[in-house]
């Protein structure tokens, strides 16, 4: 087949099955886009943002496991969208972004909307490439999905410049990709397995640490099997909230910088860490040397360069978490007694007593910590919940009813203000049973507030909660700690009218002062079903509590804060 | 704690494509990794290249770089061991001088010749290990050199 490189984009995504492609159109891009305007098979979403389209793109992924697709033009458009390739890279999200560029005969002329995408993408993506002639184009493009999902799956970025794109030659979508210098381990050692189990079985107070590439893996009903099998209690990182429901009895909750108290101390207590699928990140580890200094480490994980990168491992296993719990469990079936553990549990719920993540009801201003329960309550289940950056989105973490892998979207690695509405956005495109929440900020709102119109536009009834406590609140909270309560740049006291902003783009929005209030608002949000901003007013001052101040070990957590 | 650095030779099979130097070149100054000296050239009648590192680093350090260029797409191999054969070249220019003899003398010890004549100087040539080049350029300070190119090494494992 005899096509131009615009229409072999649209048959490599027809091929690969994409639905759904966020984007922003401009000059080195528009022979694509005249090739999308002819077709029927997938739909485009026009985001008011290349940010958003990238950060839509990572929200779809999230919520299905498939790949994200993104297009965007060349120049401008492609650094607003690097910071989405960023935040995907640093979360393992399976994206393909596909940029214009210049023409070739111009590439390297500082032509105009000229910038060397992939000198800028390479160090933000896991592959990248800059297509030279249309008949690299199949290959590339059956690359680009391929490096995305498989292994630690992850962002490509296609740079095609304008020419390639009108240049006409064969397309052959063959179905194999053979990569000779690519083939990521996807099944364990058998040997170094047979040793882990053996460790586990010989241990007093082994602790399951869960990371997000179990959700990446799709292994979490594997791991709800193992950990009920074993009875081994269990830690979650931000990123692997939902693997185990909420009300779990082995599921302690999240660890780290605002991890609970039992988390971090089951956590500086356990003589063998079991870590699926978890990086060792810093908001986890705390002081490094101070982490799990009772324990061995046995950590699977699908990048041989995360484990022992941070905290060295007695049990290194490579491979996809899926299959290593498939090859361990038959094994601890044989060799673990559940019972073996019980005074650890003990021990654990002991923690549990002392220090529960908790919160004070006081004064007549709602609690933030309230409102994310209360989310919880009414929608459970039946929700969706991205956030964005900051107090609200630890809040959430925290006190969110997680029941389910893929439920939760949010920036953990990067932290980017402005992803959570476009993520929910996305997230409810890939699922439209569901309601789409995104928890936000006073402050992180407005970094993608113009999605409000492709929200409206393509019926994407995201409801945002905005936990309005008239601050940067989390940087307001470090400056209260740790910079002696100079407050610099951080008072938002100066705010937009969020109902009339929401109204203005043709969506509902509610200001909220009490509990009775936010009920209403959120059921006749549910109800109106059009994107809604829900502006609730909470007490400006609490903090994130317990805390691990950066740099401190977990077990010395900040457990309340006292006004000096 | 500081951990001990030694220095380590990284020798890399790439595929030969336009984008992989950068790759790997951004990949050591984006994690902070040193390089002491790089060569890249293609490997005869094949797809590939073969670029040779020369790092400096703690044992942990050194593992990391290997893990992470094992990562890249383009990367085949990654060889990080002891055992190989390690040379270098050097060119020098000198200001022509009666001691033509010596100079001649000297390049012979360290597998090397002059290589070019000119009427105020010229120009010696050396390749050996890399600690027997810094002998060799530490000996050649008496004759005034006036510029010196070092290729950085190549290695192969034995
Ligand atoms: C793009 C970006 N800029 C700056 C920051 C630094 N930062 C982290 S949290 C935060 C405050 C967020 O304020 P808000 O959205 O109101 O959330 P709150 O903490 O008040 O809940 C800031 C500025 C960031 N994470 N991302
Ligand atoms: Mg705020």
């Amino acid at each position: 087949m005899q096509i131009s490189g615009a229409q072999m984009v649209i048959e490599a995504l027809i091929a690969e099955e994409v639905e759904v492609v966020f984007g922003y159109p401009g000059g080195a891009i528009m022979n694509v886009y005249d090739e999308i305007y002819k077709q029927r098979s997938f739909q485009h979403i026009l985001t008011r943002h290349e940010q958003a389209a990238v950060h839509a793109a990572e929200g779809y992924a999230k919520a299905t496991g498939k790949v994200g697709v993104a297009m965007i033009t060349s120049g401008p458009g492609f650094t607003n969208g690097v910071t989405g390739l960023a935040d995907a890279y640093m979360d393992s999200i399976p994206l393909v972004l596909i940029s214009g560029q210049v023409p070739m005969s111009l590439i390297g002329t500082d032509a105009f909307q000229e910038i060397d995408a992939v000198g800028i993408s390479r160090p933000c993506t896991k592959h990248n490439y800059l297509v030279t002639d249309a008949a690299d184009l199949p290959r590339i493009l059956k690359e680009a999905f391929y490096i995305a999902r498989t292994g630690r799956p992850g962002p490509v970025h296609v740079d095609i410049p304008k020419d390639v794109t009108a240049q006409i030659a064969k397309f052959d979508y063959s179905k194999e990709v053979e990569l000779e210098t690519y083939k990521p381990t996807t099944k364990g050692n058998t040997r170094q397995i047979k040793k882990a189990i053996d460790a586990i079985a010989a241990s007093k107070r082994p602790l399951l640490y869960l990371g997000g590439g179990i959700i990446n893996a799709n292994a979490a009903e594997l791991v709800r099997e193992f950990s009920k099998m074993t009875q081994i209690p269990a830690v979650e990182t931000f990123m692997a909230r939902g693997t185990l429901r909420y009300d779990d009895p082995l599921l302690i909750s999240m660890l780290g910088m605002h991890g609970s108290y039992a988390a971090n101390m089951a956590m500086s207590e356990t003589d063998l860490v079991i870590g699926l699928g978890a990086r060792f990140d810093d908001r986890v580890t705390g002081k490094l040397s101070e982490f799990a200094k009772n324990a061995q480490i046995i950590h699977v994980d699908i990048d041989p360069a995360s484990i022992s990168k941070l905290v060295n491992a007695h049990f290194p296993i490579v491979g996809d978490v899926k299959n290593v719990l498939e090859q361990m469990i038959p094994l601890a079936q044989e060799q673990i007694d559940p019972k073996r553990y019980e005074s650890w549990h003990n021990t654990i719920a002991n923690f549990n007593k002392l220090h529960p993540l908790s919160y004070k009801e006081e004064g007549d201003r709602l609690k933030p910590q309230w409102v994310v329960e209360r989310i919880g309550q009414l929608l459970g289940d039946g929700a969706n919940i991205s956030t964005d950056v900051g107090q609200h989105q630890m809040w959430t973490a925290q006190f969110y009813p997680f029941t389910r892998p893929r439920q939760w979207v949010s920036s953990g690695g990067l932290g980017t203000m402005g992803f959570g509405f476009p993520a929910a956005l996305g997230v409810k495109r890939a699922d439209m049973e569901r309601v789409s929440i995104n928890i936000t900020g006073d402050g992180s709102i407005l970094m993608n507030i113009q999605e409000l119109m492709t929200a409206v536009e393509y019926k994407l009834p995201v409801i945002n909660v905005i936990l309005n406590n008239n601050f940067l609140g989390m940087v307001r909270q470090w400056q209260t700690l740790f910079y002696d309560k100079r407050h610099s740049s951080t008072d938002l006291s100066m705010q937009p009218d969020f109902v009339k902003l929401a109204e203005a783009f043709g969506g509902v929005g509610y200001r909220v002062n009490t509990k009775e209030e936010f009920d209403a608002a959120l059921k006749d949000a549910v109800e109106k079903n059009v994107v809604a901003i829900i502006d609730v007013v909470v007490n400006r001052f609490e903090n994130v509590l317990p805390m691990v101040p950066a740099g401190g070990s977990l077990f010395n957590m900040m457990l309340e804060y006292k006004e000096k | 704690m500081m951990e001990q650095t030694e220095r380590r030779v990284i020798s890399v099979i790439v595929m030969n494509e336009a984008s992989v130097l950068s790759r790997i070149a951004g990949l050591f100054s984006g994690r902070g990794y040193n390089i002491e000296s790089l060569t890249v050239a293609p490997i005869p009648e094949s797809k590939y290249s073969r670029i040779t590192i020369v790092t400096a680093g703690s044992v942990r350090v050194v593992e990391q770089i290997t893990k992470q260029l094992h990562k890249l797409i383009p990367v085949l191999k990654v060889y990080e061991h002891a055992d190989l054969v390690e040379t270098e070249m050097a060119l020098v220019k000198i200001p022509m001088n009666e001691s033509l003899g010596d100079i001649e003398a000297l390049t012979h010890a360290y597998n090397g010749r002059i290589v070019n004549v000119g009427s105020d100087t010229m120009i010696v040539m050396i390749s050996d290990e890399p600690m027997r080049v810094n002998h060799f350029l530490e000996a050649i300070k008496r004759f005034h050199p006036k510029e010196i190119v070092r290729s950085g090494s190549v290695a192969l494992e034995r």
